[in-house]
């Protein structure tokens, strides 16, 4: 009876014949261009403390790719990705909590001697203690675990709101499951006052550039990785599920192995973007995982244009960066404004900013080629 | 057995709430496809529409009684409203109205905010609602859950009647069954779409009038029953009341025997996820509208 | 910026081209090194004014609560500077909002810190926003007064606690309970840290006192439906509730035990997180006669509270009522004032000296800083719900109690931590 599929148009060209170098450039110069913004610009820009800022926004911007990929592309809107973001960020902030208290010479980390039950470490922090292990876990625990969810949703073909409300029920789910564990997951608190990074202290500022560069430049490669799966023919078959499911199977794929792709590698982006939010900000809670924040990661990407990479980044980092701005100087008219962007963005430009530039494009385009497309 | 009879008694009556939540869904999101994140907030506007009467009303279980149809009216036409604004112009695009609906939410729990300030506000119960009744074996029944019982059964019961008999509740049932064929049968599916969420928002604000008896009444409350009456509708199934009356008793049934035996953190999570179990079964709830639609 | 930092950024956007992961192994501190020769962030005293940071939740969650302490802090600074100021210097009031978000706490106390250069920050309500800004404080040597009562275990060397720990409301409310013969308890929680820890502490004092827990529950944040729990407490044959439900929760409590036909005279339940303003939004219908455990009430006695009510009724609104919360956030500022005074500095070590044996006569009577633990001794005060709505102490514990955030001096809690 209802109709899943959304009337967002890719934007993906397929195969033009003949293309100008210009427009063959068009990738690797922008490419370039983002790399050096990030890489070089920002950082030579920003005091230490804006920085700090611009890195935790750029995390927002690793889920922000992803949830284009899931939903943007495969129209699977993945409201539970805090789910993901959540399982990255413990998995890194429990080996970095017990990095910390090996540092100090302590056998438990400082949450657990004051809430714990016992002396010993629960046996499923213990191999945490192996940095390898654990940033093997910050990627695998997620796509692990939206590769079974996945499995289990696609194959039995609930999709659209179905799916989008199952992903807020787990979202909810996890973060009461933590914060009922307080022994051993720090309840509400989560896991907080992270010292060191891999060995390095993050007390000192040299350091936390050295994670902002990280970021910025797994934000990049991940950027490319999604560009290259967006043009491939993976890519094409994504946006013809999303657009006609049964027409696709009536070709002979399984639309559900198409989703499941999308949905895992998305969830491995989310999952690295809160191992990186860790070192980050130096918090990873509960709060950061439920429906709400859930919610917060699409907000970016549709704003700016869920189908557009570029778009879904930059909105995420728009967003983010007018939450902490604008909320403090206007409490209630920040959350008018929020509200009113959601509206708009999603109601009335459902390709996001990023459309506004490919009709400015196309005007532009229009007039100079005489105009009679206008009229057409 | 009388610890079971009480719970049977509490699970039942959490599920009465439930069904009230739910109800006004089953009907905009069940059977309209539409899934409307500001419904939590329609509830907000019954309770405060109760707040606001009981300022005038005197009398405690006057100022209940009048705010019911009140209420009904109050969020009635913002839902009409809210589907005249925007969601008619997304029926196409169903999960763009969650997004658009969840800014909506966003914006009214701020007016709420900044028209009755942010702290929560009471109202004052008819005595008679906060008393019990006592039935023997040690088993006493809260007058405030009977009455919410009532109220909710009393509420199906109206839905259905409406749904079954009235010219309305044809053309209703006709849009949802073939919206293309009851148009070309000149059934004016616009209208009938705004009737239809006036119905199913106006009952929102009747759950919430009665959820000032049991629940705190402030900006955020909507948010606190929001993702639960999705829950419901989704397992109930697309297009049919009683799929959304038997997964709320069983629901409440199933939390309350949980809450009892183990806490309610861990109760809250199983039920989430037997809920995501349950879908593996019957992806598309317990019972379904069968239509010839693909998709 | 310093010279120092600028020399930083050449080299890095340098070191940026070769790749940042090698970057990662060139440079920077390792974890252990002695960074303590930093002299942290110091706050910028050299104009006619200086600035100190107020950091509350004004949106969100827990703005309801929040909202009150920053219009209390506010209060209290704008007296200060009618009488003249600190150190003949105004003070300018920087606002940042938490928004009950605990990352968002930990960003805005070091743009407080760093941008604003702040000489002192006053603010946080809940543990979790409070562990969350712990360590920017702390790494850029920076001071917080925290003003709500908390669970203790806990005494970092940047932070004031104005409210009070454990040995000052937990532990006074269970003698209160224990010699009005009300030893079968039933424990009522949010799922969060501050009733996990509390009821710990209860456990370990009910086992050696002779009292008996007969039941513990916890909720959800935010949870509304309470008619199991209210079963099981119906159920359980206890003497008294014990409460350490938060915010809406308490609500849907309340309303669901005197439906269930419990009462105050039937069961007691005493909380220690319904103040004055959370009176008002449960109702009196539901709560007259039930106890409650703080350190100040709205209606304690002294020309120093009669002052305060009044100057924030005239600021705030005539009905607005004061509670624990704000008048601890009040007087934090005003202590703040004395160990300045007392100073003679606004540098934070000299302020830290300063601090121990500042005397206050509060609201709430007097208190004392106790410079060792940088918490306040404070007196307990056990109240009681009225039909006005307002609370009325009903026991104190007499004297200031010394503040005991690891319980050391009780025997009973050495099991604890």
């Amino acid at each position: 009876m209802t109709t899943t599929t959304e009337p967002v148009k890719a934007v993906t060209p397929h195969n033009p014949p003949p293309t100008p170098l210009l427009e063959r450039l068009r990738v690797p110069s922008a490419f370039a261009l983002g790399a050096v913004l990030l890489l070089g610009i920002a950082p030579l820009a920003l005091s230490d403390f804006r920085l700090a800022l611009l890195a935790k926004y750029l995390c927002y911007a690793i889920v922000a790719v992803g949830v284009s990929l899931a939903w943007g592309r495969g129209g699977l809107l993945v409201l539970g990705q805090g789910v993901f973001f959540g399982l990255g960020g413990y998995a890194m902030a429990m080996h970095l909590k017990l990095a910390d208290a090996a540092d100090t010479g302590q056998k438990l980390p400082d949450f657990m001697q004051l809430y714990g039950t016992g002396d010993a470490l629960p046996w499923w922090w213990e191999p945490f203690a192996n940095p390898l292990f654990a940033l093997a876990m910050t990627v695998v625990l997620p796509m692990a675990v939206a590769a079974i969810l996945g499995f289990l949703v696609f194959r039995r073909r609930v999709k659209g709101a179905y799916f989008a409300i199952l992903s807020q029920a787990l979202a909810a789910a996890l973060s009461i499951w933590l914060i009922g564990q307080q022994a051993t997951t720090g309840g509400t608190n989560g896991l907080t006052d992270i010292q060191g990074f891999f060995g390095y202290s993050l007390d000192d500022p040299v350091n936390q550039r050295m994670v902002y560069f990280v970021i910025a430049a797994v934000l990049l490669l991940l950027m490319l990785l999604a560009r290259q799966l967006f043009v491939s023919r993976y890519g094409e078959l994504l946006v013809a599920v999303r657009d006609s499911e049964e027409r696709v199977r009536f070709l002979g794929y399984n639309p559900a192995n198409v989703k499941l792709v999308a949905y895992v590698v998305a969830a491995g982006m989310a999952g690295l973007a809160g191992a990186l939010f860790v070192p980050a900000v130096g918090i990873i809670s509960p709060a950061l995982i439920g429906i709400v924040p859930s919610i917060g990661f699409v907000i970016g990407a549709a704003v700016g244009g869920r189908a557009s990479l570029v778009g879904a980044v930059l909105g995420a980092i728009a967003v983010a960066w007018a939450q902490s701005t604008l909320s403090d100087a206007f409490p209630a008219g920040w959350t008018y404004f929020q509200g009113l962007l959601f509206v708009v963005a999603v109601g009335f430009l459902p390709g996001g900013l990023a459309s506004l530039w490919t009709v400015a494009r196309n005007r532009r385009k229009a007039t100079t080629s005489s105009g009679s497309e206008v009229t057409a | 057995m009388t610890v079971i009879l009480n719970q049977s008694f509490t699970g039942i009556s959490i599920g009465a709430v439930l069904l009230l939540i739910a109800l006004g869904l089953t009907l905009t999101f069940g059977q309209m496809g539409v899934i409307n994140m500001a419904h939590g907030e329609f509830i907000m506007a019954g309770a405060y529409t109760t707040y606001v009467l009981q300022k005038s009303i005197s009398s405690a279980g006057l100022s209940l009684l009048v705010a019911l149809p009140v209420a009904f009216l109050v969020a009635g036409l913002m839902g009409a409203l809210l589907e005249w604004l925007l969601i008619r112009r997304l029926y196409t695009r169903p999960l763009d109205t969650l997004l658009v609906t969840w800014g909506v939410s966003l914006m009214l729990q701020q007016l709420a905010r900044d028209i009755f300030g942010a702290p929560n506000v009471q109202t004052h119960a008819p005595d008679l609602l906060t008393d019990n009744i006592s039935v023997g074996g040690g088993i006493t029944l809260a007058n405030s859950r009977l009455f919410i019982l009532g109220l909710a059964l009393l509420s199906v019961l109206a839905l259905t009647l409406i749904l079954r008999l009235t010219p309305l509740g044809r053309r209703i049932r006709a849009v949802v069954q073939n919206r293309d064929l009851a148009e070309v049968s000149g059934i004016a599916t616009g209208r009938v779409d705004r009737m239809t969420f006036f119905i199913g928002s106006g009952l929102a604000g009747v759950a919430g009038v009665a959820l000032t008896l049991v629940g705190p009444i402030g900006p955020t409350m909507g948010t606190n029953y929001i993702v639960d009456a999705f829950l419901v509708v989704v397992v109930g199934g697309i297009g049919q009341l009683k799929g959304s009356v038997i997964t709320a008793f069983a629901l409440g049934v199933l939390q309350s025997v949980l809450e009892y035996s183990t806490t309610v953190s861990v109760a809250k999570v199983v039920v989430l996820v037997a809920i995501v179990a349950f879908l593996q079964w019957r992806p598309q709830g317990l019972y379904t509208l069968r239509t010839r639609s693909l998709a | 910026m310093s010279g120092l930092s600028i020399s930083r950024r050449g080299l890095l956007a340098g070191v940026s081209a070769v790749g940042a992961s090698a970057a990662l192994s060139a440079c920077g501190a390792k974890t252990g090194s002695d960074t303590s020769s930093d002299a942290g962030v110091k706050g910028d005293t050299s104009g006619s004014t200086v600035r100190v940071g107020l950091l509350n939740s004004l949106s969100g969650t827990m703005a309801i609560s929040e909202v009150t302490v920053h219009n209390s802090l506010l209060l209290a600074v704008k007296e200060i500077n009618a009488a003249g100021g600190v150190l003949g210097k105004k003070l300018d009031p920087i606002s940042q909002d938490g928004a009950s978000d605990w990352p968002t706490f930990a960003e805005k106390a070091e743009a407080l810190i760093k941008d604003d250069k702040v000489v002192a920050t006053f603010g946080c309500w809940t543990s979790s926003s409070r562990k969350a800004v712990k360590p920017v404080f702390e790494r850029y040597k920076s001071l917080l007064f925290y003003p709500v009562q908390y669970e203790g275990l806990e005494e970092s060397p940047y932070i004031f606690y104005t409210g009070a720990t454990t040995n000052q409301q937990i532990v006074p409310a269970l003698d209160y309970l224990k010699k009005q013969g009300l030893t079968k308890l039933y424990l009522v929680g949010s799922d969060y840290v501050f009733p996990r820890t509390a009821n710990k502490i209860i456990k370990a004092y009910a086992k050696a006192k002779g009292m008996t827990v007969v039941g513990e529950d916890y909720a959800p944040l935010g949870s509304t439906e309470f008619s199991t729990i209210v079963n099981k407490v119906k159920d359980s044959g206890a003497d008294a509730v014990f409460n350490t439900l938060n915010g809406d929760s308490n609500v849907a409590f309340f309303k669901e035990y005197k439906s269930s036909g419990m009462t105050a005279k039937s069961m007691p339940v005493l909380s220690v997180s319904i103040a004055e303003e959370e009176v008002k939004s449960i109702g009196t219908q539901y709560l007259e006669g039930q106890l409650t455990a703080w350190n100040y009430y709205q209606t304690t006695p002294g020309a120093a509270n009669t002052k305060f009510v009044a100057a924030y009724e005239a600021a705030y609104g005539k009905g607005k009522p004061t509670s624990d919360p704000m008048e601890a956030a009040y007087i934090s500022v005003y202590l703040w004032k004395e160990m300045v005074e007392k100073a003679g500095s606004f540098e934070v070590a000299a302020v830290k000296g300063a601090s121990d044996g500042i005397k206050l006569a509060a609201p709430e009577g007097e208190v004392t800083v106790d410079g060792a633990s940088q918490h306040v001794y404070k007196t307990a005060r056990i109240g009681k719900v009225g039909a006005d709505g307002l609370i009325t102490e009903v026991w104190n514990s007499g004297k200031p109690i010394k503040p005991d955030p690891f319980l050391k001096g009780y025997d009973w809690a050495s099991g604890l931590s």
